[in-house]
């Protein structure tokens, strides 16, 4: 069971087992991949600067829901806005999933200092984004999993998801 | 939160100004199932610096009505907060008070 504890002198140490690492790890990286597919503007030149040329959300119900729209009811608005943000916020996500990877490097039991502490909570509430659509979760969702066969391949997702928010909730009480 | 504009000074009217212009812009986050409510608090309290009762109200704004406006200003503030919010993953949105 992992823990996380504040540090005398500042910063949460987090243990894990090392099976909870392996997945916090490949879920990182899966999280990384995503961030890499449909995205928009590259090669045309106001990329560079952070402005695309895309402004439509992106197919993916995941993406769409770690980029939404900026403005309701208001497609124009909402593509400028997209336009000027999302490379960004990609950017931003990437960045947070490789400060996981890093502070995980340093082995069983990674002290984080407050900045990277608030990156990984950013980053696991990416990755329950993530899962979380993909399962379709609800308010109701410890009834869904309840419902499934346990030989269901979505188990072990919800196991996952349920694992990463008791981990999101401990580090959230620990930086607060 | 309040909305309300700046009382108009009556012996000077803002005559020919296009008062429209000065209308605050809301930042609006919504309900989803999946963002923690101690997060969500926490991400209020990060972003704007709101003591933590007045984070906790909002959050529990948005989990039972639906939605909650977290923040007005300017257009441009507004989009500001709104790529922050979404930079913590929550589902937030800009929109014209009215």
């Amino acid at each position: 069971m992992s823990a996380v504890k504040r540090v005398r002198g500042g910063g949460v140490s987090v243990r894990l087992e090392p099976e909870e690492a392996a997945l916090v790890r490949a879920l990182m990286e899966q999280l990384l991949a995503l961030l890499d597919q449909d995205a928009p503007g590259p090669g045309d030149e106001l990329a560079a600067v952070g402005i695309s040329e895309r402004t439509s959300p992106p197919d993916d119900p995941v993406l769409a829901r770690l980029f939404p729209d900026g403005y309701r009811g208001d497609d124009r608005a909402a593509g400028e806005f997209r336009r000027y943000t999302e490379m960004g916020l990609r950017d931003g996500k990437r960045e947070a999933a490789r400060t996981v990877l890093k502070t995980l490097d340093r082995g069983p039991r990674p002290v984080l200092d407050d900045e990277e502490a608030q990156t990984w909570l950013r980053a696991l509430n990416d990755v329950r984004l993530a899962l979380g659509t993909r399962l379709d979760i609800t308010e109701e969702w410890y009834e869904q999993a309840a419902e499934l066969d346990p030989a269901d391949p979505r188990t072990p997702m919800y196991a996952a998801y349920d694992w990463l928010t008791m981990l999101q909730e401990s580090l959230v009480r620990a930086v607060w | 939160m309040s909305t309300a504009p700046a009382p108009v000074e009556l012996e000077r009217p803002d005559v020919g100004e296009d008062q429209s212009a000065d209308r605050p812009w809301l930042a609006i986050v919504w309900n989803d199932p999946i963002n923690l409510m101690s997060y969500v608090t926490y991400v209020f309290q990060t972003v704007f610096g709101y003591p933590r009762p007045k984070a906790e109200k909002l959050m529990l704004d948005v989990h039972h009505k639906g939605r909650a406006v977290v923040a007005n200003g300017t257009r441009e503030e507004m989009e500001r907060d709104v790529e922050i919010l979404h930079s913590y993953g929550l589902w937030a949105t800009v929109k014209r008070d009215d």
